[in-house]
């Protein structure tokens, strides 16, 4: 341990230090009136702290002697993570208020999360992994269960935390697997001991159990039963958070796992990743035909994405770890869009969920139905919205790593995924006519609505410059 | 075979059988304690190891605490186990048929299992020379100056695990009477209560 080490590793020791303080700081001062105050304090640290690791570049350095690795790809997932985080933390800060849940805790535990979720995504060595992962769910278990007078929210948070303490002891005994054959957790040595084109059965068999436990954390097809249930029963802002941050941390790991400690053997690990992909654009696009939810909509809208983020990795070259990246970063913005609505959807002060509920929301708040027919054309991939340019990168990368019947699926499952989101723009425009919802809009939520609306519009011009952003990501991790 | 083949075969079939017990036994009680039994033999997996620090370990955090806590837990709470074992013997045809599988895999993998290598060279090198250094001394080498990152971050766990306890369970009661010392020291006579001369036949 040097000081270069503690430089390096400055984000995630700043933003556990603040959130130490904030702990105390709430304890020893209003208690849960200072919540908002904390709030935006957390909100404020973590964009500062998203300029601090944009700010740093340069090649790749291990960090704690290769516990750590701070390179190109870990600061585009962190800066995604903490802006994203920082986002969904503004934006429900109106919901918990309301329904009487914002308590000092809640930014303290979000922020706890976003450490693990930042140590995820530079991690270098397996512990560290398993310690990033942890401190990453054991957060979010507890932000489930949050609203603790609902059985519904408690059962959510049961449900996660037993299926999650499961999916982790998978992971870990895939870990010891591969320990077993490498005799090191470090995935540089991991890497250094295949051979090129195969992997030996030990470390297939390890592989295996590892993707079994971390598919379950980017809750693809079959590892996603819990998704729904805890979706639909955490309070709206924690679903909100649940559907971006943590997503792009672990998709992150999966692709640190893969090429980091496996990228020599492509094709064993691949055909694994294409069956969950496919799995997932399936499952998650016909499972939501049926909901009346919303929330529970927006799950199966994120299996479904998932699995189109894990075309992008099945293809196994820098171009699909590149469209992987800039699907998660499209869709993260999309999520924050439509969540922002969906927080504020309330009929008589009273918060609402229901398809249902979005009847003729063009008549009663034109530019919120405008935003969100925008995010829901883009969300089905509708060219020339962003969304659609995010699909195109993942399968293009698919068909160029030769995986053609992959794509053709992803596109079949596309268009089966594209009734739903048309179904809500159809209520919104041509519904019948019902009880509107209050007009009301929080300020945050109204701002990061249209503004993500606007970016699924204005992208296309450049997409901003992710793009390149990310090839120099992927570049960094796949060599 | 040596003692020690001999040893490791005890507590090997042990933790087997006790694990098997754990999960078979009807009482819950009987499932901790054979739950301990199964930490013992572990304990004594890790002293043929020459890893003597873990065994004592095992012993006074698993077997001292963890177990004991258990066993706190399953007595307190009234859970219906027999209810619990019904609803798990619905599904335990298939759930039997998926182990099946995976452990035929995992024999297989046995059969053809090696090493890399490179293995042995890399596991030592982390470790310091068990021949200079005791093992109490070595786990701290490495736990506190190679890993302290790692350290560190069980340490957040903890407290996230400590912060969603308290926020998950503790109620605020407003109508619970508090003991205030000083505000009872400060009582006195005088004012804490009143003579009043009832006259027969007549209330207040």
């Amino acid at each position: 341990m040097t000081s270069a080490d503690l430089t390096l590793a400055l984000p995630e020791i700043l933003l556990a230090l603040f959130a130490i303080a904030a702990l105390l700081g709430g304890v020893y001062t209003g208690k849960d009136r200072s919540a908002p105050l904390i709030l935006w304090l957390t909100v404020g640290f973590m964009l500062f702290l998203a300029v601090l690791v944009g700010a740093t570049s340069g090649e790749a350095r291990p960090v704690f002697g290769g516990l750590m690795v701070d390179d190109y790809f870990s600061r585009f997932a962190r800066i995604l993570i903490l802006i994203s985080g920082a986002m969904v933390l503004l934006m429900g800060q109106g919901y918990m208020q309301r329904n009487d849940l914002l308590r000092f805790e809640y930014p303290v535990l979000v922020a706890l999360a976003t450490v693990g979720m930042m140590v995820m995504v530079s991690a270098a060595d397996l512990i560290t992994l398993y310690m990033g992962l942890e401190l990453q769910s054991l957060a979010l278990y507890i932000l489930a269960a949050f609203r603790r007078d609902s059985a519904r929210s408690t059962e959510a948070g049961l449900k996660y935390f037993v299926l999650g303490a499961l999916a982790s002891g998978l992971l870990l005994y895939g870990a010891s697997l591969v320990y077993g054959y490498a005799g090191t957790t470090q995935l540089a040595g991991i890497a250094s001991v295949i051979e090129a084109g195969q992997l030996p059965l030990g470390l297939l068999m390890g592989l295996a159990f590892m993707l079994a436990g971390l598919a379950f954390k980017v809750s693809a097809v079959p590892f996603h039963m819990w998704t729904p249930d805890v979706y639909q029963g955490a309070p709206t802002a924690v679903t909100a958070f649940f559907a971006t941050a943590p997503k792009v941390a672990a998709m992150a790991l999966l692709a640190r796992v893969l090429h980091d400690g496996f990228g020599a053997a492509p094709g064993d690990w691949s055909q694994i990743i294409a069956f969950l992909a496919v799995a997932s654009v399936f499952v998650g696009a016909i499972g939501a035909l049926l909901q009346t939810d919303i929330k529970r909509l927006m799950a199966y809208s994120s299996i479904s994405h998932m699995g189109f983020a894990l075309i992008g990795l099945a293809a196994g070259t820098a171009a699909g770890v590149q469209a992987t990246l800039l699907y998660m970063a499209i869709y993260v913005v999309m999520s924050v869009g439509v969540f922002a609505f969906i927080l504020s959807m309330r009929r008589d002060g009273r918060q609402v969920a229901r398809i249902d509920d979005l009847h003729m929301l063009s008549t009663a708040q034109p530019l919120s139905a405008l935003a969100l027919l925008v995010l829901m054309f883009s969300l089905a991939g509708l060219p020339p919205l962003v969304g659609f340019w995010a699909k195109f990168s993942v399968l293009a990368a698919a068909v160029n790593a030769g995986m053609v019947w992959l794509a053709v699926a992803g596109v079949i499952a596309s268009v089966i995924g594209a009734f739903y989101y048309l179904r809500i723009v159809y209520y919104m425009y041509f519904g019948e006519e019902r009880e509107a919802l209050d007009r009301d809009i929080g300020p945050v939520e109204r701002v990061l609505l249209v503004a993500s609306a606007a970016v699924m519009v204005l992208g296309v011009i450049n997409l901003f410059g992710i793009d390149g952003a990310a090839a120099l990501a992927a570049q960094a991790l796949v060599r | 075979m040596s003692v020690a083949d001999y040893a490791f075969y005890l507590f090997a079939v042990t933790i087997i059988a006790a694990a098997f017990l754990v999960v078979t036994a009807r009482n819950p009680v009987h499932s901790v304690l054979w739950l301990i039994l199964c930490f013992l033999s572990a304990a004594g997996l890790f002293v043929l190891l020459g890893a003597e620090f873990l065994a004592m370990l095992l012993l006074i955090v698993y077997v001292g605490a963890v177990a004991v806590l258990f066993l706190f837990v399953v007595m307190m709470l009234d859970v219906d186990f027999a209810a619990l074992k019904a609803e798990m013997a619905r599904y335990f045809p298939l759930a039997s048929l998926i182990g099946l599988v995976i452990l035929m895999q995992l024999a297989l993998l046995y059969g053809a299992w090696t090493q890399a290598e490179g293995a042995p060279g890399l596991r030592q090198a982390v470790t310091p020379d068990l021949a200079e250094v005791e093992n109490t001394r070595a786990l701290g080498l490495i736990l506190y100056d190679q890993y302290f990152l790692l350290f560190q971050m069980s340490g957040l766990i903890l407290l996230v695990a400590m912060i969603g306890a308290i926020v998950l369970t503790l109620r605020h009661r407003t109508y619970v009477k508090r003991q205030d010392v000083l505000a009872q020291m400060y009582r006195d006579p005088a004012k804490a209560m009143e003579l009043k001369d009832v006259k027969p036949g007549q209330g207040l």
